[in-house]
């Protein structure tokens, strides 16, 4: 295989790798800020115990986003530097943007979270969590703003870079703002936030229906699963909409994206738009599909009869996307997003009709739920991603020419080859692989250790001294050292 | 000041806060083999438990703060580097994952497994850092446009191999300061001895290498010449070093930490003279060089990512003065504990 396909392997498999923990630690985030305010407002013991537990599993999701998400900035010099030397101006500046506001509020604050129960204060350790939530939030507004910029780019111009007397052209920002605010960045964000809510939302519920069918901690699992059941309808139809804005912005500036994304292989009026399918490039046709018609033509245009252009005529002009596989993502994506919403709401009428815990096939369904809602993030980013291509950075059509852009075969390092690509390959492959089960084992073990039942009673705001001098007595460093032993 | 060379300071200060802040955390994990039961070993882990994490981002944001502001000069080292970078990428990882690890199954193999994972790791990581500085000062080969064309084994030598043990004795003194303030009793007894043989093995290592930049890589002092003030960070870089054993023999880790760090400090200030204005030094046609004008973003985007980086200073001292307040003071181990 050749440096860009291998290349393109590892950048996929590393950000699908990586892209487990974020969306993740967003959701669960949100679920702590939760549960530590109410501590605060009601006292009631049970808010903390739930907040000490699930800031357990958070903070090992967070250790395998952090480490797995080095590996992602580095990759873009390691593999892509012709891209970086093309985009630095625009994109390193968010990224570097990203470090200085989101890197150093979560990771400075995520100590006190994980290891500061005992050290400070309630209210403090309060104010930790909701830093370490908004330090999330604050990363992801700038990455994501960093990748719609390749899907939309805004505020900069293609201007002549001078090296030893070689001329070669780059992307400069000329405005930071039209950069931040280009046209899908909001949009976008906005997709990422929910799924990323609708994420936490079903790995709290999974594992609290588990507690529930083991008939384990049942207090705790009953209130976490009805407050992240509301968070997981909110956000599941929420999500539809933030879809539909999604996919009208695909539709006016990737032409192509969308046609691949709808199976459209040739122009139509009164498109129709597909349930599921299997496209075949070799007949230009979706074969097996079930299709609603006029859909596609009333979503883009709000007119049955409007004509959508398919990738017979933007190929030319465009490129073409892998169709197979940004369709069967985007299809899987939409597919599991309807199931989301038909399953809490029901889950909501049972638990209105209070039945919502005697049924068990439900519990069972949102033990595993958490997949689909891991998948679901997954493809939606497959979607995003394989349907730009053949292009890193998105050129605009500017009186009829495409204007910019960057094509991903141009955007390769000059200086790397095959051979070090398949090393790096498989190394990363071996470590990940490593980390995964490790990562399962843990969970399982955290998971089924529990909520501790019985919480030690902890100080007062103030850090009393005489912790200090009970820790330092012979003999109780050792005493201590053991609770943690298992 | 122009703002490159405004940039080229701010890089120097992310690096120098990394090397100080990460570079105790490499020398604590090259040391854990000297704590010896499992007490001990969970002491020693837990003194940079909270504070690993925090001190990694100086490298995330030192490498996204280069991407923005020399987009060159970071697809340059990061490709040319390749090896080099994914090394270390595992090394991070490993490293991490040791401390995250260690601790969930009670059996001695596990442990065990994990205590040397730690150990290698930060030590591999600390070497791949040594080289790299020591490849950075004596240029490595680059064509007319700025890229990489060499291997890597091609730019081991004698010199990068003494910058990587200088290194190592570096962080393994200033991680024995750091751990020696986190631990009480026999243990510190212990890491006492290793802050002597750090300091020793430092100083040795110092002076020799040294000796080889004038000898090797003359361009490294010219900038003394338009810079005369530099002299004074160099006395003050030999006050620091004579202020550590001092420090030891009255028993005041604190201002030994202190005087260690900005012996780090003054190391990276050094570098930088050492390579001003070049970013990437090209040997052996030192007219590809790479520079703080070549490899530079737009001048706009260097005004923003200014702007950016003062916004942002006041805020990251305020959460590491926070975070190492709250941990000041030896390690208690306590259920939250790694």
């Amino acid at each position: 295989m050749d440096v860009l396909t291998l290349s393109r392997i590892q950048f996929a498999g590393t950000i699908m790798f990586h892209y487990l923990f974020p969306p993740l630690t967003i959701g669960l985030g949100m679920v702590l800020v939760y549960l530590e305010g109410m501590f605060l407002r009601t006292r009631d013991p049970i808010f903390e115990q739930a907040a000490r537990f699930w800031t357990k599993i958070f903070g090992l999701n967070f250790a395998l986003g952090v480490v797995t998400g080095i590996v992602m900035e580095f990759e873009f010099g390691t593999n892509w530097a012709a891209y970086s030397r093309y985009v630095g101006d625009v994109f390193g500046s968010a990224l570097a943007a990203e470090g200085i506001f989101a890197f150093f509020l979560e990771s400075g604050f995520l100590a006190l979270l994980l290891f500061g129960w005992d050290r400070v204060g309630p209210k403090m350790h309060f104010f930790a969590t909701v830093m370490v939530a908004i330090g999330g939030l604050f990363s992801s507004i700038w990455i994501t703003v960093a990748n719609s910029w390749q899907q939309t780019p805004a505020g900069h111009e293609l201007r002549e870079h001078v090296i030893n007397g070689q001329v070669f052209v780059r992307a400069e920002i000329v405005d930071f703002w039209a950069m931040v605010f280009n046209p899908s960045s909001v949009n976008r964000l906005i997709h990422v936030w929910i799924g990323a809510f609708i994420l936490g939302a079903f790995f709290v519920m999974s594992i609290s229906a588990w507690y529930l069918l083991k008939g384990r901690h049942i207090e705790f699992a009953r209130r976490s699963f009805t407050g992240a059941l509301l968070l997981a309808t909110v956000s599941s139809l929420a999500q539809l909409g933030s879809g539909h804005f999604q996919a009208d912005a695909v539709a006016k500036h990737q032409p192509a994206k969308l046609a691949a994304l709808e199976g459209l292989y040739h122009t139509e009026r009164g498109a129709p738009a597909y349930l599921f399918g299997w496209p075949d490039d070799e007949s230009q046709t979706v074969r097996y599909g079930l299709k609603i018609p006029y859909m596609l033509s009333m979503l883009v245009h709000f007119d049955p009869e409007a004509e959508v252009q398919g990738l017979d005529d933007l190929e030319a002009t465009w490129g073409r996307p892998p169709v197979w596989l940004t369709f069967q993502a985007y299809h899987i994506m939409i597919g599991l997003g309807m199931l989301f919403i038909v399953s809490t709401l029901y889950a909501c009428w049972r638990w209105w009709r209070g039945t919502l815990f005697e049924c068990r096939w439900l519990l069972w369904y949102f033990v595993f739920a958490v997949a689909f809602a891991f998948i679901a993030n997954e493809v939606g980013w497959v979607a995003a991603e394989v349907g730009r291509q053949p292009w890193i950075v998105y050129p605009s059509l500017i009186n009829g020419q495409l204007v910019g852009g960057l094509r991903t075969s141009d955007a390769l390092s000059e200086a790397i080859r095959a051979e070090q690509v398949l090393g790096s390959i498989i190394f990363f492959s071996i470590i990940y692989a490593l980390l995964f089960v490790l990562w399962i084992m843990l969970l399982h073990q955290k998971i089924t250790h529990g909520p501790d039942d019985h919480l030690a009673s902890r100080p007062d705001d103030s850090h009393p001294p005489l912790l200090d001098t009970m820790a330092r007595l012979p003999g109780h460093a050792d005493s201590m050292t053991h609770v943690n032993e298992s | 000041m122009d703002l490159n060379v405004l940039w080229f300071v701010l890089l120097g200060i992310l690096l120098a806060g990394y090397a100080i802040l990460d570079g105790f955390d490499f020398g604590v994990g090259m040391l854990h083999r000297v704590a010896r039961t499992n007490d001990e070993r969970r002491i020693v882990l837990n003194s940079i438990g909270p504070l690993w994490d925090g001190n990694e981002v100086w490298l995330v944001t030192f490498g996204g703060a280069l991407f923005a502001a020399f987009p060159e000069a970071y697809a340059t080292i990061f490709s040319g580097l390749y090896e080099a970078f994914m090394l270390l990428l595992g090394a991070l990882i490993f490293r991490a994952i040791s401390l995250e690890f260690r601790g969930k199954l009670a059996s001695p193999a596990w442990r065990l497994c994990w205590d040397v994972v730690f150990g290698v790791s930060s030590f591999v990581a600390t070497i791949v850092f040594g080289v790299s500085v020591g490849c950075a000062m004596t240029g490595i080969p680059l064509d007319e446009r700025g890229i990489f064309r060499g291997t890597l084994v091609s730019l081991l030598g004698a010199y990068p191999l003494m910058t990587a043990a200088l290194t190592v004795a570096l962080f393994t003194m200033h991680g024995a300061i750091f751990l020696g303030m986190k631990t009480t009793g026999e243990l510190q007894a212990r890491i006492k001895a290793w802050m002597w043989h750090g300091f020793w093995g430092f100083v040795v290592l110092y002076a020799t290498v040294t000796a080889m930049t004038i000898w090797l890589v003359p361009r490294s002092i010219e900038n003394f010449r338009y810079f005369p003030w530099a002299w004074g960070i160099v006395v003050l870089n030999v006050l620091a070093i004579a202020n550590i054993p001092r420090n030891l023999v009255r028993q005041n880790l604190p201002q030994a930490f202190a005087s260690s760090s900005a012996s780090i400090a003054a190391l990276v200030f050094l570098f930088g003279m050492a390579l001003f204005p070049n970013l990437v030094t090209s040997h052996p046609h030192p007219e590809h060089s790479l520079t703080i004008y070549n490899a530079a973003s737009s001048q706009g985007t260097l005004t923003i990512m200014a702007i950016i980086a003062l916004i942002g200073l006041p805020f990251i001292v305020s959460y590491t003065c926070i975070v190492y307040w709250t941990f000041r003071g030896p390690v208690q181990l306590d259920k939250h504990s790694y």
